[in-house]
Parts: C-alpha cells; structure tokens; sequence
C-alpha cells in the first residue's frame, strides 16, 4: 500500500517505472535512425507503471500502479487543481 | 493526477472538495511535475504546460480495458465510466463467454457469441435498447 513521506521544502516528483525514461542514463544511438515513436497507449495492452507522489487523507505518500494490481482502477488526468470543471 | 503538487492537492481538496464530498477525495490525488507520466500516457499537452482530462480503466492484470480523453473544458460522466467498469467485470467474470451490447447496464441482457448467435442478434436485440 501507499508508503508515506515527509514533506520537506523539495517538491517531490515521479514518473513513469521501468523502460526508457528521460533520465535514463542509457547513451542515445550515433547513428540517426528513424524517430522512435513512444509506443502509444492500446487497449489490451499493459498500463505503463509509475510511481508518484499524492496527497492522500490527510498524509503525503508514494503511489505506485503495480500496487494495484488485484483490483481495478480508474486513472484519471486533469488540467489542474482549481480550474472549475 | 495533475500536474500541482502534492501541496497545492492538499489545498484544494481541504479547501474545496471536501465540501462537496464528505470526509474529501478518499482515493490518492497523485502529483505529476512535468508531465511525465501523463507523456507516457498521451495525455500532457506540452504546450499549454497542463495535462488534458484522460480517463483509463486498468484491469486487476494491470491491462488497460478502455480510455477517453476530452479537452479541458468538458467534464467526464463519471456514471458512464463506473457503467464500463461493471461491463468489464461482468465480460471478465464470464471468462469472455458473455459481451455486453451497446446500451447495456446492471441487470439488462448481454450477448452468449457463439455459432448458433451469427445473423440473429437482431432477434434477440433492438436498436432501441442502445437507448433505454
């Protein structure tokens, strides 16, 4: 389940588990190649995991997706906190 | 998930949604700086800086079942998405026997694709349960 953290003056962030992230220290190939597309989200394929920092009742904890498996979850985005819809 | 911290979640849901739902927002209101998930997940839009109102069913194998994705100013009907998530289940329980046709909620009737089924679902089904 979720871990808690501490909040300090750091602005915790997360992303995206596994696989080539932006910071992933792997050396980006000389020769150019055809632009690798991301591979886009499909429906019977996996849900790419993450990891995340969230408010939750009251605590700040660490969420990750592979906590979930087992259930069923609705994941959703939004524009942001405060913008009225 | 947004791209606002963790504080500014805590505000909003303390401030506000707490008083349009009792006890506030019981599941995680998780934090994306940057965008970076929400990049994996084709929904950071990265010129307006903020992430467009995705919505994705993930099943208990973490396989994504279903998504939708609007624009910022329509909001979700969040009815319709619980209504997926039954029809999902139910299709999952059957072990793929059963397949719900469109209009389909709790309690009305699924489809058993089969042999004996081709041609004749519009025996068994009419266009105005799409609707009712």
């Amino acid at each position: 389940m979720p871990e808690e953290f501490k909040a300090g003056c750091a602005r915790p962030t997360g992303g995206p588990v596994g696989g080539a992230g932006p910071e992933d220290p792997a050396p980006a190939p000389e020769i150019p190649v055809k632009e690798v597309q991301r591979p886009m989200i499909m429906v019977g394929r996996k849900a790419p995991d993450f990891s995340a920092p969230a408010y939750l009742q009251g605590k700040f904890v660490t969420v990750s997706l592979s906590e979930y498996l087992g259930k069923w979850v609705i994941l959703c985005f939004y524009p942001g906190d405060f913008t009225f819809v | 998930m947004s791209i606002d911290s963790v504080f500014v979640h805590k505000m909003w849901n303390d401030n506000e949604l707490s008083k349009m739902v009792k006890g506030g927002v019981p599941f995680p209101m998780l934090s994306d700086s940057g965008g970076k998930v929400g990049s994996v997940y084709g929904v950071y839009d990265p010129d307006a800086g903020v992430e467009t109102r995705g919505r994705f069913i993930i099943d208990p194998d973490g396989v994504v079942q279903g998504f939708e994705v609007l624009t910022p100013p329509v909001g979700r009907n969040v009815a319709e998405s619980l209504r997926q998530v039954q029809a999902f289940q139910l299709v999952r329980n059957s072990k793929g026997t059963e397949a719900t046709p469109s209009g389909w909620k709790p309690g009305k009737m699924t489809l058993k694709p089969g042999p004996d089924l081709v041609g004749k679902v519009w025996e068994v089904w009419k266009t105005k349960m799409a609707f009712d």
